[in-house]
């Protein structure tokens, strides 16, 4: 036997050649995993909420073309919709609930009158591909050190433990603080205005840097354990090569793990962007994030508290309904843990 | 014991030096340096040297870092005046001594951590630990919920919320703010209710989840059960046997919130415009002040190490099996 764990055909790359035999088994533990998690009604609907808002983000400006909005537009100010006014003299919205009308579907902003539902769609663009990006990339970087400190163990394992110690006493909060203008700065002129990408750049990289010692930690101490069962020994002793040991036998038997930690980490790499840009130091204006909705709305409260509903709701709704998931995927892979 | 405290400070104090010289390196290794940014745009170069003088920028880098690192252990002397030992430089900004500002910021994050923990761990273990004694009752199913729902919500979605209800609209109370508790016990009090409860109620709601969890756990362990099947009663294996080990997790992630908090609880000094540590933090990475932003970060490290080695000495009294050694 290859490896204890079959995956789902639609998990596994290279479909093993052996199918029939699979087939006459019985189901996959993949299969099985499936099977349960079909079964949970709420994760189920959660898995949908969750791709809604992945839909929303991909499809921001259909969204804003069915709206006819668009998320730059200064509405209050702009003399070509002098026609339709959207702010009173004291630059607050006119109507009721932050100015929700046929036009403006979610309000407008105090002050310069933008659309709020394209802010928010397009926000949720940025913040969620960003995640996306980010979360990838701690991942990988986790599995591949994990897998070396895991698989080789000795002198290796020990420094990249020592590393990864290092990494976990900085202050977090305060360190994404701290370095992101320094970053910013290596790509361009602090005193010149910075473009969005490379901003966007630079998270990326202090994100990153920063991010990817719970996975490595989490792969280690699985490869550790897996390391020495037997299947592992006898490809071993057979005369297999250390990396066809880590792909065919080893991470087969990693991705449960790594796909959990994966739910639970995307929606955390979410709230640590919308951090940022609260905190004044990730995206800033006129560039449409979540955050940045958030630290506006702080700054609104007082006059008009309707801002921050919108906003704020999309974000309790899409971090509930993915920490849901979480929990049935984890259910799903592993019976045993109670809810 | 003593050898294991002993070898575990060693290493916090030369983790403190590296992530020192880390913050360092990569803040004067950015192009722009403080200097030209003080100077501002029409900047003739005898003006340039001048600052760069004034702030001990023309030395060589690494004595800047060495002066730096030793000035904390036995104080430096400024063109302004002495800085007596935990010195941590004098803020290129506001020219006044980082370990003085920071002192100054502290007692207000110190009462947000103080305050959040005794709330989220009474409350949020409590009702975790109740609601897993009486597990599918209508009580555990609106504590499961609720949790759900409350760990879920943000700091700044929730902390404009309450402000508005509480302070904008009704006028029930004033806008949060620090008192010295040597001051006015009472406007303290009062003053930091508002941020601490907001701050409280997110993380209550992830202490109920977890504590729950865990004590779940620790329920259908083979001790537990043998326990229960020798006839102990069933309050009796709750109190003694199940709940000491169900406490492992909450230490760990109780230490990890709380020195994390101690280092500047941001989000929640920047929703209610407190002045506190993580303030201190931002506006140090705004302005490019690198001593204010070294001693920030410093000093965050600091409570993180020290914590990592309060938590592994608790370990070993919550459960003997574990040596430190």
């Amino acid at each position: 036997m290859t490896s204890p764990v079959a995956l789902d055909p639609e998990l596994e790359s290279t479909p093993e050649p052996a199918k029939g035999e699979q087939k006459l088994e019985g189901r996959s533990p993949g299969q099985l995993m499936w099977q349960r998690f079909k079964r949970d009604r709420t994760g189920v609907i959660c898995a949908w909420v969750v791709i809604f808002y992945f839909v929303v983000a991909l499809g921001a400006p259909l969204l804003t073309k069915l709206s006819g909005t668009d998320p730059y537009t200064l509405y209050g100010q702009d003399p070509t919709y002098a026609d339709k006014p959207v702010l009173d003299d004291f630059g607050l919205p006119l109507g009721y609930f932050g100015g929700v009308s046929g036009d403006h579907w979610f309000g407008v902003e105090p002050q310069f009158g933008r659309d709020l539902f394209a802010m928010l769609v397009y926000g949720m663009r940025t913040s969620l591909f960003m995640a996306l990006g980010v979360t990838v990339l701690m991942m990988v970087t986790g599995i591949v050190l994990g897998l070396i400190g895991g698989y080789f163990g000795g002198k290796t394992d020990y420094w990249l433990g020592r590393v990864t110690d290092f990494f976990l006493s900085f202050p977090q909060q305060l360190f994404f603080i701290a370095f992101m203008p320094v970053v910013t700065s290596f790509f361009v002129d602090p005193r010149e205005e910075t473009p969005t990408y490379f901003r966007a750049l630079a998270m990326l990289i202090v994100l990153w840097v920063l991010g990817w010692m719970s996975m490595s930690r989490l792969v280690r101490s699985t490869v550790l354990s897996l390391r020495e069962r037997e299947f592992v020994e006898a490809a071993k002793v057979s005369g297999a090569s250390p990396a066809r040991i880590i792909r065919k036998e080893i991470l087969p038997n990693v991705v449960t793990p790594i796909l959990v930690q994966f739910t639970y980490t995307l929606p955390s790499t979410i709230l640590t962007i919308a951090f940022l840009s609260f905190a004044g130091v990730g995206f800033v204006e006129p560039t449409p994030d979540w955050g940045r909705l958030f630290a506006a709305g702080a700054t609104y409260t007082q006059q008009d508290p309707a801002f921050i509903f919108f906003p704020g709701l999309a974000l309790v709704i899409f971090v509930l309904a993915f920490n849901l998931l979480g929990d049935s995927v984890r259910d799903a892979f592993d019976p045993k843990s109670g809810r | 014991m003593l050898q294991f405290i002993l070898r575990r400070t060693v290493g916090a104090v030369v983790t403190l030096f590296l992530i020192g010289a880390a913050t360092f390196f990569l803040f004067v290794a950015a192009p722009s340096d403080y200097a030209s940014l003080a100077c501002g745009k029409d900047c003739s170069p005898q003006r340039l040297a001048d600052i760069r003088e004034a702030l001990g920028l023309d030395l060589p880098l690494v004595q800047q870092f060495w002066d730096f690192m030793t000035g904390i252990v036995m104080g430096r002397d400024f063109p302004t005046g002495h800085c007596s030992a935990p010195c941590l430089g004098q803020s290129f900004y506001s020219g006044e001594m980082v370990w003085d500002t920071i002192m100054d910021r502290f007692p207000t994050t110190l009462t947000l951590t103080a305050g959040g923990a005794v709330v989220f761990l009474v409350v949020g273990v409590g009702a975790g630990m109740i609601s897993a004694y009486r597990r599918g009752s209508l009580l555990d199913k609106i504590a499961t919920g609720g949790s759900m729902v409350l760990s879920s919500f943000q700091i700044y979605f929730l902390g404009p919320i309450v402000l508005w209800i509480f302070v904008y609209s009704s006028g029930l109370m004033d806008n949060p703010k620090y008192v010295p508790i040597t001051q006015d016990p009472a406007g303290w009090f009062v003053g930091m209710l508002l941020p601490t409860l907001v701050m409280a109620t997110i993380f209550t709601a992830q202490y109920t989840r977890m504590a729950r969890s865990s004590m779940i756990e620790q329920l259908a362990e083979e001790h537990v059960r043998t326990a229960r099947a020798k006839g102990m009663s069933k309050p009796y294996v709750f109190f003694r046997y199940a709940w000491r080990g169900s406490l492992i997790p909450i230490v760990t992630v109780f230490g990890m919130d709380v020195s994390s908090m101690l280092g500047g609880a941001v989000v929640t000094e920047l929703t209610f415009s407190l002045q506190g540590i993580g303030r201190l933090a931002v506006d140090g990475a705004v302005h490019k002040d690198l001593p204010m932003t070294m001693g920030v970060m410093l000093f965050g490290a600091f409570f993180i190490l020290l914590i990592n080695i309060l938590t592994d000495i608790a370990y070993a009294y919550i459960d003997p099996r574990i040596r430190l050694s």
